[in-house]
């Protein structure tokens, strides 16, 4: 996983204001399909969120089933001018989070599975 | 009769005990139209103060309202219905401007079904009886249903009037005090109907509050004063929001998407005739509302020995859709709702195709012209694929539908319900006995069956699996806002003799 730098940068403000957070992917409706940033103590984790990775400081969860179908794509965290109804925290300013996709390479697939 | 915006004042209040109040802090965010990019209006950006006195003016209505007879809420019921027929264009103006969807969908759809579904629920209420059953020579068991009380409602932005309506119409006829945010994307034809009704509707009864999930949704669906929470949206929201409900132990209902199959049998090729006809529209129905459907049909699956054929017309269909101008009648797909909604359909088509998706139309921006230039437009798009791709196991939420085919039954219904999700799913055949079997065997809530898009308030609408619980429309809607008060009386003047 990575973050660009200016998604970094609103991560950082928004920790600032808001202490620890996490990252969690949304799947579904309307404002699905994007990662949501949540205050940590607001979201229950446990074996089914799988630890993707840790972006500008953030640890960032999937569910497990979505992960299923997820894993054989590198990701990267970027943020866009926007508005969300979900309760992802960086709405209120005008932007939302998203998720850029490419395939793993072979080299990088390869590097996984050992 | 021509179509044209609509007017906005400069700004607007939440709705709160029967009037318009400021922000308590003050604050407004822009609302803008993604038809052309446009500053539409300032609402509130509330907060937890305004919530909170959102349920305040719920709490101190809920007394008198829910003693009213459903005789009496029936009446203000079809008084709304009617008062949302006789402003219907202005109704369907508002939410093309503000969600980007077609005028000719807003006016041939969206309205006119909030006013049918006014009208249901007013005669289920009527219709709506207790039970009583005689347990012994002595007993009698008596079933009383009740309101809630007050329950907090957070509807989506593809159908802003319409998701309003499917949550309001229940809750009012049950005589339940509600206080409901819409999202912040389209808050404008809420706030007609909140003006248009006010003078119907007792103070206090509906109250709307703007503003955004984590400030103003949060409060409200957290609040231990709220005796249920009901939620359409996404998958991490809905957890949160069963997770704050579980606090107060609250009833939830949660309507969270899906990625739903609609599957071809090599039956529907047998003529070329009339029904035919429907199943190349029902294959094009994932450009309905740009895509932006929670039920939207976004995998469609094709027998294997008519893939060729049938596929043919299904792009020809797609690429005949009339795009531009979304208050001309004649258009029939408009803007996406917002700019990241637009965006992330674009980051989707890619990953499909560097996953090894082919585009067979579409797979790119639709570049509008004139007033609508800086609008979010995209062309339909069909992707072929295989079941396994990102882009067929994920809700776009845009005009992108994934195609693959299947051999047999075993396989369509192993490719359909090899999903997250469990909304809806379509199924298209002249074969008696699969109209039948298949859609028993999907694990969806709501299966068309040679047919597809229909939202009757007669049918209940809800998802399995990931796609959530709880059912909307329909008469057991009712029981979604209702206790049961059960009075279990004795006719016997003995005494049991235990003590």
């Amino acid at each position: 996983m990575s973050i660009t730098n200016k998604a970094s940068k609103l991560v950082e403000e928004l920790k600032n204001r808001h202490g620890e957070v996490i990252f969690h992917q949304s799947g579904g409706c309307c404002d699905g399909s994007a990662p949501m940033l949540l205050p940590k103590d607001d979201f229950y984790l446990d074996e089914s969120d799988i630890h993707m990775g840790n972006v500008a400081g953030v640890d960032f969860y999937m569910n497990q089933a979505q992960y299923e179908y997820w894993k054989h794509t590198h990701l990267t965290v970027d943020v866009i001018k926007g508005r969300g109804s979900s309760f992802s925290l960086e709405i209120p300013e005008g932007y939302r989070f998203k998720i850029d996709s490419r395939l793993f390479t072979e080299e990088e697939q390869k590097h996984l599975s050992t | 009769m021509s179509h044209s915006k609509p007017k906005f004042q400069e700004k607007y209040g939440n709705f709160i005990g029967g009037e318009f109040v400021p922000p308590k802090s003050g604050e407004y965010f822009d609302n803008t139209s993604p038809t052309d990019g446009k500053f539409i209006a300032k609402y509130p950006r509330s907060n937890k103060d305004d919530v909170n006195a959102a349920i305040d003016a719920a709490k101190a209505a809920e007394n008198e309202w829910s003693k009213t007879s459903a005789t009496e809420r029936s009446m203000i019921l079809n008084k709304i219905a009617d008062i949302i027929e006789e402003n219907l264009d202005e109704f369907a103006a508002m939410d093309t401007y503000d969600n980007g969807k077609p005028i000719r969908e807003t006016t041939m759809a969206d309205t006119p079904l909030a006013v049918d579904h006014f009208r249901y629920f007013a005669g289920a209420i009527r219709a709506q009886e207790g039970s009583a059953s005689e347990l012994n020579t002595n007993s009698v068991s008596l079933i009383i249903k009740e309101p809630l009380g007050v329950v907090a409602q957070i509807v989506p932005w593809n159908f802003p009037l319409l998701m309003f309506t499917w949550k309001v119409a229940p809750a009012l006829a049950t005589g339940n005090c509600i206080v409901i945010k819409p999202a912040e994307q389209t808050p404008s034809s809420v706030t007609l109907f909140a003006e248009k009704v006010k003078d119907v509707l007792p103070a206090g009864v509906l109250n709307i509050v703007h503003g955004f999930g984590p400030e103003a949704g949060k409060p409200l669906a957290s609040s231990p004063r709220v005796d249920k929470v009901a939620f359409t949206g996404e998958t991490t929201t809905g957890q949160m929001i069963m997770q704050y409900a579980s606090k107060n132990l609250n009833p939830v209902t949660m309507e969270l998407g899906g990625k739903s199959p609609n599957i071809f049998f090599n039956s529907v090729m047998d003529k070329d005739d009339a029904f035919l006809d429907k199943c190349i529209e029902g294959a094009v129905m994932f450009a309905l509302n740009q895509g932006e459907v929670c039920t939207c049909p976004s995998r469609m699956l094709i027998q294997e020995d008519i893939y060729e054929e049938f596929i043919e017309k299904v792009i020809a269909r797609t690429e005949s859709i009339v795009q531009g101008d979304p208050y001309d009648m004649k258009t029939q797909l408009g803007a996406q709702a917002s700019e990241d909604q637009f965006d992330k359909i674009l980051s989707y088509i890619k990953t499909g195709k560097e996953e090894g998706a082919e585009v067979l139309t579409g797979g790119e921006q639709f570049q509008a012209s004139g007033d609508y230039k800086d609008g979010f437009y995209l062309k339909p798009t069909i992707l072929k694929g295989h079941n396994k791709m990102r882009v067929f196991q994920e809700e776009i939420f845009g005009p992108v539908v994934s195609v693959c085919t299947f051999k047999d039954e075993a396989e369509a219904i192993e490719i359909a319900n090899d999903t997250l999700y469990g909304l809806g799913a379509g199924v298209w055949t002249r074969d008696g006995h699969q109209l039948y079997q298949i859609p028993r065997a999907i694990k969806a809530g709501r299966v068309w069956v040679n047919c597809y898009h229909d939202y009757p308030a007669h049918a209940p609408f809800g998802g399995y699996k990931m796609s959530g619980f709880g059912r909307e429309n329909h008469l057991m809607m009712l029981d979604h806002y209702q206790q049961s008060k059960n009075m279990l009386i004795s006719y016997d003047k003995n005494k049991l003799g235990f003590f």
